[in-house]
């Protein structure tokens, strides 16, 4: 199974998400420079998280203009399971590839810190070997993550399940969210759950010996969501 | 016609409703200061823009159009343009 990770100017996180692929799901990953006009055979797209184009204008903003960006929109197009972690959840809303906005976090702080998030579905690429409820712990680091949408629109994200993660206490209730996301939103899909996006950073927990191994199973779910798509698409 | 040189001043500011930190970081900031008129302060940015254009409403269409592509995300953020005359173009 092979990963293509997307190189932004100024992503910082890259080389982990390529260890982070290659430990959680014994596949390879490639690094693809954001110049570059396909993703080669990559069953999955990880855009990992950074400052892409120093965050100019906002973060993500401009990363819509770079060229590897049409070959990203054609693998969501084609229901590869692609994965925006962090800045490169920031890239898909930006690109209208995911709905929403990440503002910045309501306390001005940067937090970088463990926090827990509940599993609110099962039907997407990433979170396939997860249960839905279950509570996993997972870094984040980041000045801007608050998620906001309009009330109509978070009202049609929520009844089309399209929440991923919420930000939770460890027994899985209510609180602990560290950015002022609405709703306490820290991850959500597209309609057909293949491209999702998150603030925390699964390659950063995938392995024991650094703390956690939650975010490994965030990137092995993929593994069984293209077996299917192989299944059903030949 | 020879097209003209105008300056675009594109103001982005969040959306009423959008919780704005950095406004309420400045206001708790001029309070301190003494500034107790001081009701409500929202941070934005101000973008300039150079281009020609036949006339002032084209270059304002153009402008508008860039910020409906780029300059604001429309889910967090509103804007105003204004369209000065700034010489003629070369």
């Amino acid at each position: 199974m092979k990963a293509a990770v997307v190189v932004f100017p100024g992503s910082n996180c890259e080389h982990d998400s390529v260890h982070a692929w290659q430990q959680a799901t014994g596949g390879c990953a490639r690094l693809v420079w954001h110049e570059e006009e396909t993703l080669g055979d990559a069953d999955a797209v990880i855009l990992p998280g950074g400052f892409a184009h120093g965050d100019y204008l906002r973060a993500g903003a401009l990363c819509r203009f770079s060229r590897v960006m049409q070959a990203v929109r054609r693998a969501a197009d084609d229901g590869l399971p692609v994965l925006g972690i962090c800045n490169g959840f920031q890239i898909l809303c930006e690109a209208g590839l995911l709905p929403g906005a990440l503002g910045r976090n309501r306390g001005l702080r940067f937090v970088c810190q463990s926090v827990q998030v509940r599993t609110e579905t099962s039907a997407t690429a990433w979170t396939g070997d997860l249960a839905k409820g279950e509570v996993l712990t997972l870094p984040i680091a980041h000045g801007e993550g608050c998620f906001w949408l309009p009330p109509e629109e978070h009202r049609a994200l929520v009844r089309r399940g399209g929440v991923v993660f919420r930000y939770t206490t460890t027994d899985g209730g209510e609180g602990g969210n560290p950015n002022g996301s609405l709703d306490g939103i820290a991850g959500v899909c597209n309609p057909a759950g293949n491209v999702v996006g998150l603030m925390p950073h699964p390659e950063r927990a995938a392995e024991a010996l650094l703390g956690g191994i939650d975010g490994g199973r965030i990137l092995r779910s993929a593994l069984r969501w293209v077996e299917q798509r192989v299944v059903l698409h030949g | 016609m020879k097209p003209k040189r105008y300056q675009a001043v594109i103001e982005v500011l969040l959306r009423p409703g959008v919780f704005d930190p950095q406004g309420q970081a400045v206001t708790a900031a001029l309070h301190a200061l003494g500034h107790d008129a001081v009701e409500d302060v929202r941070v934005g940015k101000l973008v300039r823009v150079m281009v020609s254009a036949e006339n002032a409403e084209a270059a304002r269409a153009l402008a508008e159009q860039m910020c409906r592509e780029l300059l604001a995300n429309p889910v967090l953020e509103n804007y105003q343009v204004r369209v000065e005359e700034a010489g003629v173009a070369h």
